[in-house]
């Protein structure tokens, strides 16, 4: 990826404290348009909570955020998504008692008059789950509390693509799901980037950041402990990172 | 995409929907016709057409409280205050209208701004301070039988002196306006059923099969038809008097019904309604404004209870301290009959119509038979014990299958 680009987000030096426990200090991150950046970390790390910032769900205590160059102060989850920034949660956040097309659709439903425009949501849903070669849902008016965690994620994954978003968090994506299911949500994200989109990547599998990802960032008791290329690396070396094996620290062009 | 179901098929779909314990208000309309047999033969009286429009009317002030209850049960909220708001609004408008000669719709406008100001504050205290709803509630409906005996006064009684609202309940449609709403109603689902179509065809989308169109405006034919026919019979017992129609109760309820389903079920309010009882926590992600959402909820919900009041002193004719004591339970119990979840994000409008009936031909069935009234009180809440034990199984079914 050219160095030119600007990062669709950058951090710099954040800090959250909940008491006296510090769970991010001073932390740089950044992630490219069109890359897969994967965050990884051991549990504890301060990954949810540096995500929870950018999605406007917990604000930092300190630091800066800038949105494509341009300083940002988001306070809410309605400002992240104003942005383009779309999150992807671990337990989802769809709600079951409806259907594909309303979850697709919550929050920003298409109105003709005051009423809900279902047909053009219906269609628009269906084409952007075609678009993903998505073959395992056969009808986008089924209830969510009917479907598996695979279709679950893969629905929640189209949500991000159906708004055109600039950044889509993926936080676990894979966590609950089978191997082909898995397999089918990594092209899935593949496909996401290479549309352009910056897509953060949260995962505890190794294998799948080295398979999908294009960047390999490393959160360690709230420091960012390296930014790696992920052709560069191996799963070796990122584990001394993860457990602190491999301490000195690397970060930002020093590992370009 | 664009192929039509069968009918066969239709019908699997919906046998697997009631195995998995998604019935939604069948049980309560097998119930009400049960109940109705049960009663026909028992007392002479009950199938009657005078007795008929009576149950009508009985039951309008229930349905339109249950109707407010089910707002709130549907983001998984309680308003255990909804009946005595529903007295004081009724206690405010009788000694508003006798003490300060106001005309009686301005009455109706200040009781009604009052009943929807209690939800205001109810829901701020909810969404905003935090508290538990049937924390919140359960003091509002102590305070409020406080409120509506200083309204009233120690023992007093005040006669509802409007014509107008002693209509709402006393009166009858004639019998030309009774037939053109029965056939306004039927045109209705039929039309809109037939639109709905065209515009999926147009937009390559799949229609279910056509037959279930079909089968319901049949349905609502049948009942629609039969109802205005047998309440335009010559029910009175002076022959002098010729009291026939619908009554003007039955009007209330859908002038109160169709809007309300409207906003509930086609727009982008309503569908958040149902996020917020499924998911809160998703519908806050999705940038839903949950707490301001609950609070308009809480608005809806005694805006039609207070409506309910008005409705509940037109029937008795007189308002006193304790008007709408007691009612909120039936009204629970009738939005839980008809198949609303106590849990959140499960139930429709018409489930507090269908519950409502039930819960008033309990009532007026148990009362024809001249049995105490205790009994009455058991078997109401032991139907409501058995609808919310139906409820409880089929969420729990739900989530061991992960349905």
């Amino acid at each position: 990826m050219s160095t030119a680009a600007v990062p669709v987000i950058e951090l710099k030096s954040v800090a959250k404290s909940f008491g006296a426990v510090e769970v991010l200090s001073g932390v740089d991150f950044m992630a490219m348009p069109g890359e897969v950046t994967a965050l990884v970390g051991d549990n504890g790390a301060g990954k949810s909570t540096l995500i929870k910032g950018i999605a406007g769900v917990q604000a930092y205590d300190a630091g800066t955020i800038f949105f494509e160059g341009k300083e940002v102060h988001i306070k809410s989850p309605v400002d992240a998504s104003d942005l383009g920034i779309e999150v992807v949660y671990q337990d989802l956040a769809l709600c079951d008692n409806l259907d594909i097309v309303q979850n697709m659709f919550l929050g920003r439903e298409m109105v003709r008059s005051v009423s809900i425009d279902s047909e053009s949501m219906e269609q628009k849903a269906a084409a952007t789950l075609k678009g993903l070669s998505v073959r395992n849902i056969s009808s986008v008016r089924q209830k969510v509390s009917s479907l598996s965690g695979g279709q679950r994620q893969t629905v929640a994954i189209a949500r991000s693509v159906l708004w055109e978003n600039k950044l889509v968090i993926l936080d676990e994506p894979t966590a609950a799901l089978g191997v082909s299911q898995t397999k089918q949500v990594l092209k899935m994200v593949r496909d996401l980037a290479d549309t352009g989109v910056a897509v953060i990547l949260i995962s505890h599998n190794m294998q799948e950041v080295l398979a999908v990802a294009d960047r390999v960032q490393i959160l360690r008791l709230g420091q960012m402990v390296a930014n790696l290329k992920a052709s560069d690396t191996n799963l070796h070396s990122i584990v001394s990172y993860i457990t602190g094996a491999e301490s000195l620290s690397i970060t930002g062009e020093a590992a370009l | 995409m664009s192929e039509e179901l069968s009918f066969k098929e239709e019908t699997k779909i919906f046998l697997n929907t009631i195995r998995h314990g998604r019935m939604g208000a069948l049980p309560a309309i097998i119930g009400f016709f049960v109940l109705v047999v049960l009663f026909s033969f028992l007392s002479p009286v009950f199938f009657t057409s005078l007795n008929f429009a009576n149950l009508l009317q009985q039951s309008a002030p229930l349905i339109i409280l249950a109707m407010g209850l089910v707002f709130i049960l549907l983001v998984a909220e309680i308003d255990l205050s909804a009946g005595v708001t529903s007295g004081l609004v009724s206690a405010i408008f009788v000694v508003t209208l006798k003490n300060f000669g106001i005309p009686w719709w301005l009455a109706v406008i200040l009781a009604l701004l009052v009943g929807v100001g209690i939800g205001l504050v109810i829901g701020i205290m909810v969404a905003n301070v935090g508290i538990p709803s049937f924390v919140v509630t359960l003091a509002a409906f102590l305070a409020f039988q406080g409120l509506q005996l200083m309204v009233i006064g120690q023992g007093g009684l005040y006669r509802v002196e409007s014509p107008s609202i002693l209509s709402l309940e006393n009166g009858n449609l004639s019998v030309a306006f009774g037939w053109a709403l029965a056939v306004f109603l039927v045109g209705f689902v039929l039309f809109s059923g037939l639109m709905s179509r065209k515009r999926r065809r147009k937009n390559g989308h799949a229609n279910r099969a056509i037959s279930i169109l079909y089968f319901q405006v049949a349905m609502t034919a049948l009942v629609v038809f039969s109802s205005v026919y047998f309440l335009s019979l010559h029910r009175g017992s002076n022959p002098q008097v010729q009291i026939q129609g619908v009554p003007v109760a039955v009007l209330v309820v859908l002038v109160v019904l169709i809007p309300s389903s409207y906003l509930l079920n086609k727009t982008p309010f309503g569908i958040h309604v149902y996020a917020v009882g499924g998911n809160p926590e998703g519908a806050r992600r999705a940038g839903i404004n949950v707490g301001k959402l609950r609070i308009i909820i809480f608005m809806i919900g005694s805006g039609l209870a207070s409506i309910s009041g008005l409705m509940a002193a037109s029937r008795v004719g007189t308002v006193d301290a304790s008007a709408g004591r007691t009612v909120v339970l039936s009204g629970v119990a009738a939005a839980v009959v008809g198949g609303v979840s106590l849990f959140g994000g499960r139930g429709r409008l018409t489930d507090a119509v269908i519950g409502g009936l039930v819960i008033a031909v309990i009532d007026n069935g148990l009362g024809l038979l001249s049995l105490p009234s205790g009994l009455n009180l058991a078997v109401t809440g032991a139907v409501l014990l058995m609808a919310a034990t139906a409820d409880a199984l089929s969420r729990k079914h739900g989530t061991l299958t992960g349905r």
